[in-house]
């Protein structure tokens, strides 16, 4: 534990000091979607690394806290620090009664539920046009504001940002070491033998399916507040395959793992727009193979490839 | 202690148990034998809440267990090593024991209590204390066997529920499983019911057995009476097979 202290301690400096490097500029604002996508990705690990449930959906839930707090700041005028528990709350609530049904469900049968959901959710920003705008999008969403501070720049929102993400990050690595997370790696293992000793697992997999809405409404929220404007196609089904796709390419079960899936897919398109029209197939080829050759994800797989060049140097050297 | 009344369970339309009825004693050791299919394993789930049996009576220290969810079961004191062992294999020996005592963590007794379960559990397996660290996945059968049945212990059982301890091990792994068993009983003073292919084994441990066949009890006794009766040696000892042949 204590270890797990200090390898956050040494992550949150990182975090801190990273603006220094860059004063500024357009790659700030790329790094505070990192910190967005870093939160969404936890939220997804702990369904699919950790309880062992899959999610095709996300990306409706993070829709619904950045529409839940945009309607609610920029049509009626509440202050988004209200507006943000209520949504977090609504969204938990929701994915609360909805996991019950759709969480008996396993496997393919569970994937497909949960991407219908998104799917409606998806449909409803669509259609909703007196409410959500539709297609054409919500605009004039305020910023976040705190003691006299708007939260206006991408240096600002950073701090914002990956304030909160550093906390979501803490909460979710005390969950996993934490009694609640061993039984979350045990329903993933074995839902019978979770069941004998003592693990309602049934209700176990709504919980977290819940707390994994309420995390990705919360950063739904915040990217509303700080685009100050959203419409329905960032929050479609390609932004849920997304998710996923961070999540195993960062590694299940590992919360950094999520950081490091998020930073790579997030950054990836912005250093590929060099290759011009080339920069999907590049993209596309990358997730290949690193799929195939890190199969733990960048978390373990990273490691492993430092370790295995190190040895090939050093010769005689056991690591 | 256990008392089941008529019970009947059902995997959709097949019917598993038809009017199933036993009982045990405070710290009896009372085992199932049987043919594969003849019900044993469903015993236990109905028992456990993992398959609801759907009518009839089970009463545990004369409350009603029926159709409860299976956590509130092993609350009550009943826990089951579920047959093929399943422990959670991607995570260590002890985790896998602390998840065994997962629903004490709320409760009043605090870590010390369990901890000291947990060195108990070691004292009974001590190999298992060798491993703690290994995943329990990397282990053999035998030991894999050892930690399901340290995991049940963690819940601080009245009653343990075995599914099979024996299955796919060697006889010396097995002989040193059914030693545990009844210092276990000696010690602890726990009941147990246990459910065997290795009819044998299982009566010579025993106090008394119950004969299963394709859902229904169709004969029980005193272990001892059970070993020298014709009808079990035939079909689960394979005694006397021969003669039975000449006859």
């Amino acid at each position: 534990m204590k270890r797990e202290l200090l390898k956050f301690l040494a992550f949150s400096v990182f975090v801190l000091l990273l603006p220094l490097l860059f004063e500024g500029g357009y790659l700030m604002n790329v790094l505070v979607f990192v910190g967005i996508n870093t939160m969404l990705a936890i939220a997804l690990n702990l369904l699919l690394g950790y309880a062992g449930q899959i999610s095709l959906g996300h990306a409706g839930f993070f829709g619904l806290g950045a529409y839940l707090s945009g309607v609610l700041t920029a049509t009626y005028g509440w202050n988004p620090w209200q507006a943000m528990p209520v949504a977090a709350i609504v969204v938990g609530c929701m994915a609360y009664l909805i996991g019950f049904p759709v969480l008996k469900l396993k496997g393919h049968y569970l994937a497909m539920a949960t991407l219908g959901l998104g799917i409606i959710i998806y449909i409803v920003f669509n259609e909703t046009i007196d409410l959500t705008g539709g297609p054409s999008g919500l605009s004039g969403i305020p910023n976040l504001e705190a003691g006299g501070v708007v939260f206006d720049s991408d240096v600002k929102n950073y701090y914002l940002i990956w304030g909160i993400t550093l906390a979501v990050i803490l909460f979710a690595i005390n969950l996993a070491n934490s009694r609640v997370g061993r039984a979350l790696r045990a329903v993933h293992d074995s839902e019978v033998a979770a069941q004998v000793v003592g693990v309602n697992a049934r209700l176990l997999k709504v919980q977290i399916f819940a707390l994994s809405a309420v995390i990705s409404s919360l950063a739904g929220s915040l990217y509303a507040h700080t685009m100050t404007f959203i419409s329905p196609a960032s929050f479609g089904f390609n932004f849920s395959v997304e998710l996923l796709t961070m999540v195993v390419i960062g590694g299940l079960g590992s919360v950094y793992g999520s950081f490091l899936g998020a930073a790579l897919l997030t950054l990836l398109p912005e250093f590929l727009r060099a290759a011009q029209d080339y920069d999907i197939i590049i993209y596309g080829g990358l997730l290949v193979v690193m799929v195939m050759f890190m199969p733990g994800g960048l978390v373990r797989g990273v490691p492993d490839l430092f370790r295995r060049i190190f040895k090939s140097r050093g010769g005689a050297g056991h690591a | 202690m256990l008392r089941l009344k008529n019970i009947n369970t059902y995997y959709g339309k097949v019917h598993a148990l038809k009017n199933v009825s036993l009982h045990l004693g405070e710290g009896e050791i009372v085992t199932l034998i049987g043919a594969n299919g003849a019900g044993k394993t469903t015993i236990l789930n109905s028992i456990s809440g993992v398959t609801p049996a759907s009518n009839g009576e089970i009463l545990f220290r004369k409350e009603p267990v029926m159709a409860l969810q299976p956590d509130r079961v092993v609350k009550l004191g009943i826990s089951q090593v579920p047959e093929g062992r399943q422990v959670f294999k991607p995570l260590s020996v002890e985790d896998n024991l602390q998840l065994g005592a997962y629903l004490r963590y709320r409760g009043r007794e605090g870590k010390a209590a369990i901890q000291k379960d947990m060195e108990q559990v070691f004292a009974l397996f001590p190999r298992l204390e060798e491993r703690r660290k290994q995943l329990a996945g990397t282990m053999s059968g035998g030991e894999q066997q050892m930690l399901a049945i340290g995991r049940a212990l963690m819940a601080n059982p009245k009653l343990l529920l075995l599914d099979e301890p024996s299955m796919g091990l060697a006889p010396l792994v097995v002989q040193e499983i059914f030693r545990v068993l009844q210092r276990l009983r000696q010690e602890n003073g726990t009941t147990i019911l246990l459910v065997e292919q290795n009819a044998k084994a299982a009566l010579k441990l025993a106090d008394r057995g119950y004969v299963l066949e394709t859902g229904k009890v169709i004969l029980e006794g005193a272990a001892d009476e059970l070993l020298e009766n014709a009808e079990v040696k035939r079909a689960y000892l394979g005694k006397d097979k021969k003669e039975m042949w000449e006859r």
